[in-house]
């Protein structure tokens, strides 16, 4: 129980975990959508206090996992252009492409720049007028509101010299993805808090009746997640499937009306391909056509990309659930964060990360030495 | 990514026509833009996200989550551009 001790309150932690045992009578599958309650999962060993046949798997709630490599090409392509400062949040900047990453055409004189907010990025526009400034608008629905508040920003400012390259994704159609998939093992899931921060939880009502799936809504500290837990196993024993809320200080039933608008106003919704797992209907945003000015995927032309993968990498399988990292070959030998074959060991987010940094090794097979830190 | 930090709303102002403010992290002092918390007030706490407020939330609720995210250090560090100081006291 070494984990419990770093707990901000050991105590509750304990209570929470002695009435799971109480509760749970029989083996439930559960899945942590976002990447942050997966990071938290696995640092603090939830997973493994939990009582036994209670299995957490971990979901595609990585922005930086699922952005699909041609976006990741089509960024490249457009760093590399001398008249451009490519602007990105940093956790995109060693996400492999086909043949390399952003942090390394930057290495080699590409202007490359890690901003904190998309409006860094405007204000960046602003500053050099003789630049074309482009950002890489990737994300869930927690993100858009910020990015769409930068284009409307850009609108306002009369910027021309300003774009966006968007790939956004969505939760809801992800989640049905998953439950839709013939090797679905998942019974109840914990949802995205700061998602639902933003979105509210109306639109997973019609999932957990459809499906008759329990979606808790859940934060991302320790203590956040054992209760989480505890309300989707709980209603799992109980027969119920509903939307429960357990993040009641930061999330309410309709979400941010605000944000929600600015979203409606500069994306429509679109078929989206999540690297890894494929094309799914209705899954993203794009830029609505009234704000085509400012969409970089049209304003330069990089010509034909052909995109390729590396073929060790089970990124797909990950972010599906389907497998854990200790399952992969690459894992811990070729694959590290310092030398990543795929996005999932990239992003703080990203399964393989999580494991990694927790020095998670697969069963008698030696890890680089990185991991024995 | 979606990682949102808990902070102090200290000043509201407008610039280029947007609600802005700045919030205080524990220390760490950012630029926010306030524009989808329009009924937050100066002494607010407030939950940001990539330089945005998402929503409204209260101090006790803030501290405590601070407390955790000072553990999450890689992480805060992506999301804020630099670490939240140790809590007053805390010794680290």
């Amino acid at each position: 129980m070494k984990y419990l001790d770093e707990y901000r309150d050991p105590d509750l932690a304990r209570v929470l975990l002695n009435e799971l045992r109480t509760v749970a009578t029989r083996p439930w599958t559960l899945m942590e959508v976002c990447g942050g309650q997966t990071h938290t999962i696995v640092r603090q060993g939830i997973d493994e206090l939990l009582p036994a046949g209670i299995r957490m798997i971990h979901g595609p709630g990585c922005p930086v996992c699922v952005t699909p490599l041609e976006t990741l090409d089509r960024a490249m392509a457009i760093a590399a252009r001398p008249d451009t400062i490519f602007t990105s949040f940093g956790d995109m900047l060693r996400v492999p492409g086909s043949e390399t990453d952003l942090l390394s055409l930057k290495a080699r004189g590409a202007d490359v720049r890690v901003v904190y907010s998309p409006m860094d990025a405007v204000l960046l526009a602003q500053q050099r007028p003789d630049r074309q400034v482009v950002f890489l608008a990737v994300g869930f629905e927690t993100t858009a509101p910020a990015n769409a508040m930068a284009v409307l920003h850009a609108e306002a400012l009369g910027l021309s010299n300003f774009s966006v390259l968007v790939s956004h994704v969505l939760v809801p159609p992800g989640m049905t993805a998953i439950l839709e998939s013939a090797a679905c093992e998942v019974q109840a899931f914990l949802a995205a808090g700061h998602v639902c921060t933003v979105m509210g939880w109306t639109e997973y009502e019609p999932l957990a009746a459809a499906y008759h799936v329990p979606i808790v809504v859940t934060g991302f500290e320790p203590l956040d997640l054992l209760e989480g837990i505890l309300m989707a196993v709980r209603q799992l024993e109980e027969g119920r499937s509903v939307v429960e809320n357990q993040y009641v200080r930061a999330v309410h039933r309709t979400g941010n009306a605000a944000a929600q608008e600015a979203i409606r106003r500069v994306f429509r919704v679109t078929d989206r391909a999540w690297r890894g797992i494929g094309t799914i209907g209705a899954s993203g945003l794009s830029l609505a056509g009234e704000y085509a000015a400012f969409d970089a995927e049209i304003r330069f032309d990089v010509g034909r990309l052909s995109t390729v993968e590396h073929p060790d990498c089970i990124a797909g399988e990950i972010l599906t659930g389907a497998k854990v990292p200790t399952d992969c070959a690459a894992y811990g030998a070729a694959c590290t964060p310092r030398s990543p074959l795929g996005a999932p060991m990239v992003s703080s987010e990203g399964t393989c990360a999580a494991y990694f940094n927790a020095g998670r090794l697969r069963t008698n097979v030696p890890m680089a030495g990185e991991a024995l830190r | 990514m979606c990682l949102g930090i808990p902070g102090k709303v200290t000043e509201i102002y407008e610039r280029d026509g947007l609600r802005m403010g700045t919030v205080d992290f524990s220390g760490v002092r950012k630029e926010v833009c306030l524009a989808y918390v329009p009924d937050v007030t100066v002494g607010g706490y407030v939950i940001v996200h990539v330089g945005f407020a998402i929503t409204a939330v209260d101090e006790a609720e803030a501290e405590r989550t601070l407390t955790v995210l000072r553990a999450m250090g890689d992480a805060v560090t992506a999301e804020l551009g630099e670490p939240i100081p140790a809590a007053d006291g805390a010794g680290r």
